[in-house]
């Protein structure tokens, strides 16, 4: 919950007329939006609505993609995202991001977190030991792993191997974590520890999760922006889109009345 | 999912329509009862709200059962919230038309008090007051929501404070029919009540057209309203 300060909370992101292509299809439509720094940050809509391609302008993950396009300013922390100068691997050491695959690397658990460490030449074994332990505390995966940090990755349950792409990700200490879909192929007791999760992590970090699940977003949430059709329809309070949402679109998705 | 909703809020409405023809009904059966000295009419009220009781009960279970199976949102949360209260306020106004019962069956063995309060005008008003807010809830009328909540409850409030001041002052000059008069008194004050409950129906109904919650807002809403008809 926001808390109750007449001060706007200060802004991480923010998007003014953002629009994005690929190729001809016009995929985002002026978007523009504030996104506080410190909070959760949700993003819902149908399916092929533009949250995905948004979440993934803000790391630049859509470069990967032949024949984008985009127009108009992102900016984070005033530092403008649609330039050429931007080094895209500083940035997305600084906007980290959580699958909805988990995809730790075959490697052991002791590796994964401290991959982009290593990455980055840092090789102090005590630095590491640190970090590891620090980020899967974080990440409440510390005391289920803590015994097997050298079994590799991939014997982890689901949700673990989750957490531990989230360990993983903040090791490197980013200001932003992106999530898309983080819980969608978790079950119901994994998915309420991440949930628990994101609500510790926003302590220290903005996050922008992507949901489909609209009860999650409801409940993770400070924020929530419901897109559709590459439009941003309305953006409010979570605790206002849920229970007197301003725009009859938003009224009808949430309902489930839509059509 | 919403196609289960939609069932389920509509077999609430049902649920909560019947609820309300039967509160509207003992009112109306005790405003009778008193009026026209009908002591049969009364005992009547008073041996059916025990049905009253039992479906106050079934409308909050079911509430309850949507809220716990379905995790409404927006207008269909605003909408179970506001039954669960309205619930509420039918139930304690089948309570009081069951008090204006039993003093019509005590008013009946006493000759009929002389009065200059018209105890029949202010039943007329009150049992209106409960039809229209039952219309504004099943019409989702906030407008006429509105104007049971900003006027005519005053208006009711206005007949009771009369109501008080007549009868004292005949109780003075006739102590010898004070219990007839502290009757009509009594009744008054069921009807006042009853007004109020009205006045919450109307004030959740407007919380569930609009999503505002207009409660101890009266003056800040009026002086809105009349702001904006000057401009």
């Amino acid at each position: 919950m926001i808390d109750q300060v007449n001060e706007k909370p200060e802004t991480t992101l923010k998007a003014i007329d953002w629009n994005f292509y690929y190729g001809t299809n016009h995929a985002l439509h002026d978007i523009s939006m504030d996104i506080p720094r410190r909070q959760v940050t949700a993003f819902i809509g149908p399916s092929g609505c533009g949250k995905s391609t948004f979440l993934r302008c803000i790391n630049r993950m859509n470069d990967l993609i032949d024949g984008v396009r985009a127009e108009g300013s992102l900016l984070l922390d005033g530092q403008e995202l649609n330039s050429n100068d931007i080094d895209v691997i500083a940035l997305r050491r600084r906007v980290g991001m959580v699958f909805q695959k988990s995809n730790p690397f075959p490697k052991s658990i002791y590796e994964n977190v401290i991959y982009g460490l290593r990455i980055a030449g840092v090789n102090n074994k005590s630095i590491l030991d640190d970090t590891v332990e620090r980020c899967l505390r974080k990440a409440a995966l510390w005391e289920e792993v803590k015994d097997r940090l050298n079994h590799s990755a991939l014997q982890l349950s689901g949700g673990q191997m989750q957490r531990l792409c989230i360990a993983r990700c903040i090791a490197v200490n980013p200001d932003v974590i992106l999530m898309d879909e983080p819980c969608s192929a978790l079950d119901p007791l994994a998915t309420s520890r991440v949930e628990d999760l994101i609500a510790e992590l926003k302590q220290d970090y903005t996050i922008i999760i992507v949901t489909h699940n609209m009860q999650q977003a409801a409940r993770v949430s400070d924020l929530t922006a419901f897109f559709y059709m590459g439009k941003l329809i309305e953006m409010d309070l979570t605790q206002k889109l849920f229970t007197n949402p301003g725009v009859k679109q938003t009224e009808d998705y949430i309902t489930g009345r839509f059509g | 999912m919403a196609i289960h909703l939609m069932r389920e809020t509509d077999k609430l409405k049902k649920m909560v329509l019947s609820l309300a023809a039967h509160v509207e009904e003992n009112v109306r059966n005790a405003v009778r009862a008193v009026t026209e000295r009908d002591q049969a009419l009364a005992y009547r009220t008073i041996e059916t709200d025990h049905l009253i009781d039992i479906a106050e009960v079934d409308v909050e279970e079911e509430c309850l059962k949507i809220l716990a199976l379905h995790q409404p949102v927006a207008h269909d949360l605003r909408y179970i919230v506001a039954m669960l209260k309205i619930n509420r306020d039918l139930e304690r106004i089948g309570d009081l038309a069951v008090s204006m019962a039993e003093r019509a069956i005590q008013m009946v063995t006493k000759p009929k008090p002389h009065t200059t309060f018209d105890l029949g005008a202010m039943c007329d008003r009150c049992e209106k007051m409960v039809a229209r807010s039952l219309d504004a809830m099943i019409n989702r009328d906030a407008d006429l929501a509105r104007k049971l909540w900003l006027a005519e409850d005053d208006e009711i409030d206005k007949m009771m404070a009369e109501a008080f001041q007549k009868v004292e002052m005949e109780i003075r000059q006739h102590p010898e029919h004070t219990e007839p008069l502290m009757n009509i008194l009594s009744v008054a004050r069921s009807l006042e009540r009853i007004a109020d409950h009205a006045t919450n129906i109307a004030k959740d109904t407007i919380y569930m057209v609009e999503g505002e919650i207009v409660r101890h807002r009266k003056r800040k809403i009026r002086e809105k309203m009349a702001a904006e008809n000057i401009s």
